[in-house]
């Protein structure tokens, strides 16, 4: 059913519809409205689970992770600083091969402190082993939540994840998002089948040595599991709108590709600033259209290979910056395009919070147009 | 799409607005989108709300540079504030002052609405929090939102005390403002 709500709030609902029996949370700052109203759902009954308040997000990640290994749904989210916090814990889970969902409500980091929106903490976890996925709107927030339990805890898979959406940009933000009712969910996610997992009665051990003769097969093993991770999120994605009717079937979404001659690639809710702006330069005779990157764990390379076979230029728009080097997006993009003959232009946006708009998209497409990019785009020109 | 700026000093609700306009807006039949400007919130800084409304999704995130409405909570915020920004031909600007809307220096082609929010809310609440009562002369202002749908919203959000009094300064100001109900 149509409702309008907060984000933060339909993130809590369709967690709440996964079942979740383990959630641990440090409840204060840099955290969002989520854990509180799960919390309140725990209390009230309404989630047969336990709510383990800690004293760190650090603690948060490890009580999940003693949770996945002794066999139950784990759940967390945080952000910014705290994700950073976790860092140690989330190399563990994904080396472990213990499945959970974790949603970052997505921020800077500092130094300097900024509370807003931008993609450097999950961006900086990259390489953690864990699945990354970007929603556009809160709608997309909800349901991908549902596909990424069922992704981590598939059998070939067995890999944490995380549904990452732009935090206050989505997350404070309200608007209508058809929530699924419990018997539709139950009916798509099974209950957690762990694989193997902690039990008295019938131990095993979990998180030995890996000696040098051994550690690079366990490394190889997570890296099949990253790309199995890929093929099981479109099967999910193809079920999930067989459900529910709205279609996750891809890695990546193309928007206004058709006879395109420059496609713009981004990641969250820039998207959909992105798409208005297509419209408006379609409108006006450019050809211009959006590819937008679902998923950046595993990167979706051989989808962006195939959407943008026919474009001449390709506007990479970055929410975070590799400092040494430009736009993690962008860098990548490049390398799947290398050959290709298409010029891949990056462009580093809206760190901490800078707002984007419509015309600034067009003046991306201004600037790839001409060969002008790999630049951070809109400083202040104090600094230049 | 229309678009809405709320201003406001921390402290007046003016979040609380954005969103109950929204939720008002979506019981009323359209597509609505609020979100706050965040910034370090403290208690009379002043702050920035945002509502869309459209007939389909809305998909636009950025902030709102070109409003169709404003409402200004405290009317100090005039002066400095830069509360018509940007403000399209033929819009609508809902003001929180005693003053009549001639004595507003509004830019030309803006229609100005004058109420006296805050003694109102004094009046029927007892405090000089001024959100619910602006609401209501928004909802006759401008139509984007029925009164009946504005009701039910104050009513999910606040409990029933709090809701009563907050339904009746809401109503009180759409009829002073000359709403239809």
């Amino acid at each position: 059913m149509l409702k309008i709500t907060e984000g933060s709030y339909a993130v809590a609902e369709a967690v709440k519809l996964c079942r979740p029996q383990v959630i641990a949370a440090y409840p204060i700052t840099p955290q969002t409205h989520i854990v509180e109203a799960l919390a309140e759902m725990v209390a009230n009954c309404e989630i047969d689970g336990e709510y383990i308040t800690v004293e760190s997000e650090f603690s948060a990640l490890s009580a999940c992770l003693g949770a996945s290994a002794a066999g139950s749904r784990a759940y967390s989210a945080t952000t910014s600083q705290g994700l950073a916090l976790m860092f140690e814990v989330c190399f563990n889970m994904a080396g472990l091969r213990l499945p959970m969902v974790m949603t970052i409500a997505n921020r800077a980091l500092g130094a300097p402190l900024s509370i807003w929106n931008d993609h450097q903490d999950t961006i900086s976890l990259r390489d953690s082993g864990w699945f990354q996925l970007y929603a556009e709107d809160n709608q997309e927030a909800t349901d991908l939540h549902f596909i990424a339990y069922k992704v981590s805890e598939d059998h070939n898979v067995l890999l944490p994840g995380m549904v990452c959406f732009d935090g206050f940009i989505l997350s404070h933000t309200y608007e209508p998002v058809d929530m699924p009712v419990q018997e539709e969910v139950d009916g798509y996610l099974p209950p957690f089948t762990p694989y193997h997992r902690l039990d008295a009665g019938d131990p095993i051990s979990m998180g030995m040595y890996a000696t040098p003769e051994y550690y690079m097969e366990f490394r190889y093993q997570i890296q099949q599991a990253m790309e199995q991770a890929g093929k099981t999120l479109v099967a999910a994605g193809k079920e999930f709108s067989e459900h529910f009717g709205r279609d996750y079937g891809s890695l990546v979404e193309g928007y206004r590709l058709d006879g395109a001659d420059t496609a713009l690639i981004a990641m969250g809710s820039v998207c959909g600033t992105i798409k208005d702006a297509v419209d408006e330069m379609r409108d006006a005779g450019r050809k211009v259209g959006l590819l937008k990157l679902r998923a950046f764990r595993p990167f979706p390379e051989r989808e962006i290979v195939a959407a943008l076979n026919n474009v001449n230029t390709v506007a990479v728009l970055d929410k975070n910056i590799s400092l040494g080097n430009s736009g993690a997006a962008g860098t990548e993009v490049k390398a799947a395009l290398a050959g290709s003959g298409i010029t891949v232009l990056d462009y580093v946006i809206g760190l901490g919070g800078r707002d984007v708009r419509k015309r600034d998209i067009a003046r991306v497409v201004d600037l790839a147009e001409k060969g002008e990019g790999d630049m951070f785009y809109g400083l202040r020109t104090e600094v230049l | 799409m229309r678009e809405l700026r709320i201003h406001g000093r921390g402290g007046q609700g003016s979040v609380t607005a954005a969103e109950l306009i929204a939720v008002a807006a979506f019981e009323s039949g359209v597509y609505s989108q609020a979100f706050p400007a965040f910034g370090v919130e403290r208690r009379g800084a002043p702050v920035q709300a945002f509502v869309r409304f459209s007939d389909g999704r809305v998909r636009l995130r950025s902030q709102i540079y070109e409003p169709d409405y404003v409402i200004v909570q405290d009317s100090s915020l005039i002066r400095n504030g830069g509360v018509f920004d940007g403000m399209k031909e033929g819009g609508i600007a809902i003001i929180n002052t005693e003053k009549p809307p001639s004595d507003i220096e509004a830019p030309a082609g803006v229609k100005v609405i004058t109420i006296d929010a805050t003694s109102l809310a004094l009046e029927v609440l007892g405090v000089p929090i001024t959100n619910t009562t602006l609401m209501g002369a928004f909802a006759a202002a401008t139509g984007e939102i029925r009164m009946d749908a504005l009701e039910k919203a104050l009513r999910e959000r606040f409990r029933a005390d709090l809701a009563d009094k907050n339904v009746t300064a809401a109503r009180r100001a759409f009829e002073m403002v000359g709403g239809a109900a």
